[in-house]
């Protein structure tokens, strides 16, 4: 029997196996105190789901369709199966919330307070995040040209450069704080300090990165400084600067959640973080987790979904 | 297929490449005409040198070269690494400052020949730009000069037909091989129609096979587009069959050490020419004039 085969057999098994264990998990004799059978049933649905994975993994697909497909369908498996053991492990072991609460609860939790994750997410993320992105991105982008044309700016710039990204984000928030106030400006400034740098020296690295025989030809047309920057140097740096935006887009959520800690009006994601988990109320901490989770996830793929289209000549991503 | 496809270039006629215009010098009609016997050298060197500092003490790439180069000359460069044929390319084309001599391309600075666009160099490497397609790439020199996108395209279109790319405009260069890329910047070096062509090693890094259909092309569009042509190399037979005169070159001081004509071989060859007598007279007389450059190191 086949790899395939025997994952095909078993994974609608493995489904099933699953639906029955939560069902048992949550049913009232079983919660908090689930006996050897009930952990055994859970091992055996554990190795159960690890061959039913390895023989899907193994898969050779013929249609592209189906093998995107199946790409599609393993990680979503994967972590489907996670969360059940997580689901499963504490709820059948009675977990006190505080500690660990139930992905399900996590859910009920996060459906129930969509109004106040909505004004989180837009306080925090559309305000601070995307602003101080954008901000902090194309000053870095602006200033590594400028940077590239002189000199002793370069020089200067990159070691001070070096200094300042290696300064901790809990340092500077409490200062933008007292700069730009409470609301989400000081967050934003965050964001900009922290984003600054992995552009402005991605940025410049890639503009040293076009090769001698390409500059040679630019200088053998005569071509201009703007001609040689706009048709060969910015493209060849086009990787570099996108490799910054995917570093920066998951750093910026990050300056903004903490420097939400340091003062802030009563909304924001770092803020409702902080005194969430003051009151004990670790449920609605995790839906705050999910939601940047979610959110960040969702800024990084859309950065690389545009690289993607962007860099499509990149060796990286020839078809 | 991929051969098949090397080997067409014959479809050339002298119009195809120009621009239109045929004017086979401007330069020529600028000068007085009195004396057409010797007409002014299209690169006329004296007294060349170029020095340049490394770790361990000065380093001689060029040392008292003296070289005039006619109209029309198809002239090779051969010699072992470090005789100065690829610094002393670079020096006509203004990619490498000379420290003493006089050189004059096309009777101005080579500076001012490259301002003026007087020629087109063609890489070791195809150095095409990944991100443009082969049209877009011979289109590059032709966009920075400010010519009309009507005018590129038709230029570019005549171009790629001439070095048998047609067909393949909208492919990327990495979806070529290596010998139609190469092609391609013979194309884009030719789109603004220069008078002169600098190749450095362009055949280097490609099989035999693919090289001497290249070869036969290259001189089939050199004897219908009349351009002078400098053409660095290492290989004897490639610069024997290529040249109308040879420069051999030694290292340590690089330095010119043999001219010899080659133009009784004519200027239409046949790869077959490679096995007759004069052929190899002159291929007998380039390895010796090796062997002596090198002696100075045993």
């Amino acid at each position: 029997m086949t790899g395939f085969h025997r994952g095909g057999i078993l994974a609608p098994f493995v489904l099933l196996g699953w639906i029955y264990a939560l069902i048992l998990a949550h049913s009232p004799n079983v919660a908090g105190q689930a006996g050897p059978v009930f952990w055994a049933f859970v091992s055996a649905l554990w190795l159960a789901a690890a061959v039913a994975l390895n023989g899907l993994s193994n898969l050779r697909l013929k249609t592209p369709g189906a093998r995107r497909f199946l790409g599609l369908c393993i990680p979503i498996l994967f972590g489907a199966f996670l969360f059940f053991l997580w689901e499963v492990i504490v709820v059948g072991a009675g977990v006190p919330s505080v500690l660990m609460p139930a992905p399900s609860a996590i859910g009920s939790r996060f459906a129930a307070s969509l109004p106040v994750l909505l004004e989180d997410f837009l306080q925090t993320f559309v305000k601070s995040v995307l602003s101080g992105y954008m901000i902090g991105c194309l000053s870095g982008f602006l200033v590594a040209i400028v940077a590239d044309r002189i000199p002793f700016l370069r020089r200067g710039l990159l070691p001070l450069g070096n200094f300042v990204a290696a300064l901790p984000v809990i340092g500077i928030a409490p200062i933008m704080v007292m700069w730009f106030g409470f609301d989400w400006p000081s967050k934003a400034a965050v964001v900009v300090v922290m984003t600054f740098f992995p552009m402005l020296v991605n940025t410049v690295a890639g503009l040293a990165a076009a090769g001698r025989l390409e500059r040679d030809l630019m200088r053998s047309y005569a071509a201009g400084y703007w001609t040689t920057l706009f048709k060969l140097r910015l493209p060849v740096a086009l990787p570099f600067i996108f490799n910054a935006l995917k570093i920066n887009s998951t750093l910026a959520l990050i300056g903004a959640i903490v420097a939400e800690f340091f003062g802030t009006p009563i909304v924001g994601m770092g803020f409702r973080i902080s005194i969430e988990v003051a009151r004990m109320s670790l449920d609605m901490v995790w839906a705050e987790i999910a939601l940047a989770a979610i959110a960040g996830s969702l800024f990084y793929g859309l950065v690389a979904l545009v690289e993607r289209g962007a860099t499509f000549w990149h060796p990286s991503y020839r078809t | 297929m991929q051969l098949k496809a090397e080997t067409v270039l014959e479809r050339v006629t002298e119009g195809d490449v120009m621009g239109g215009s045929k004017a086979p010098s401007g330069l020529a009609a600028a000068r007085p005409e009195s004396d057409p016997a010797t007409p002014a050298p299209v690169v006329d060197i004296k007294d060349l040198s170029l020095t340049y500092e490394a770790a361990d003490g000065p380093v001689y790439a060029l040392s008292n070269v003296n070289l005039q180069i006619a109209e029309g000359e198809f002239v090779s460069f051969i010699g072992p690494s470090g005789c100065g044929k690829t610094t002393l390319l670079r020096v006509i084309a203004d990619l490498e400052q000379p420290n003493g001599g006089h050189i004059h391309v096309n009777g101005v600075s080579p500076s001012e020949a490259r301002v003026r666009r007087d020629y087109g160099f063609i890489f070791q490497a195809p150095a095409l730009y990944p991100w443009r397609t082969i049209q877009k790439n011979v289109e590059l020199p032709l966009e920075i000069f400010g010519i009309s996108k009507g005018e590129r395209r038709e230029r570019s279109r005549r171009q790629l037909e001439l070095v048998n790319l047609k067909g393949f405009e909208k492919k990327f260069p990495w979806q070529l091989s290596g010998g139609m890329q190469q092609r391609a910047s013979i194309a884009r070096a030719l789109s603004f129609d220069p008078r002169l062509l600098l190749m450095d090693e362009p055949f280097g890094a490609l099989d035999e096979i693919v090289r001497d259909h290249l070869n036969e092309q290259l001189l089939k569009l050199w004897d219908k587009t009349r351009k002078t042509v400098l053409f660095v190399t290492h290989s004897i037979p490639e610069a024997v069959f290529l040249s109308s005169m040879i420069v051999v070159m030694s290292p340590r001081p690089g330095r010119i050490i043999d001219i010899i004509d080659a133009s009784h071989l004519g200027r239409e060859r046949k790869l077959e020419i490679r096995e007759t007598p004069e052929f190899l007279k002159i291929a007998h007389r380039v390895r010796e004039g090796l062997r002596a450059g090198h002696s100075y190191d045993d």
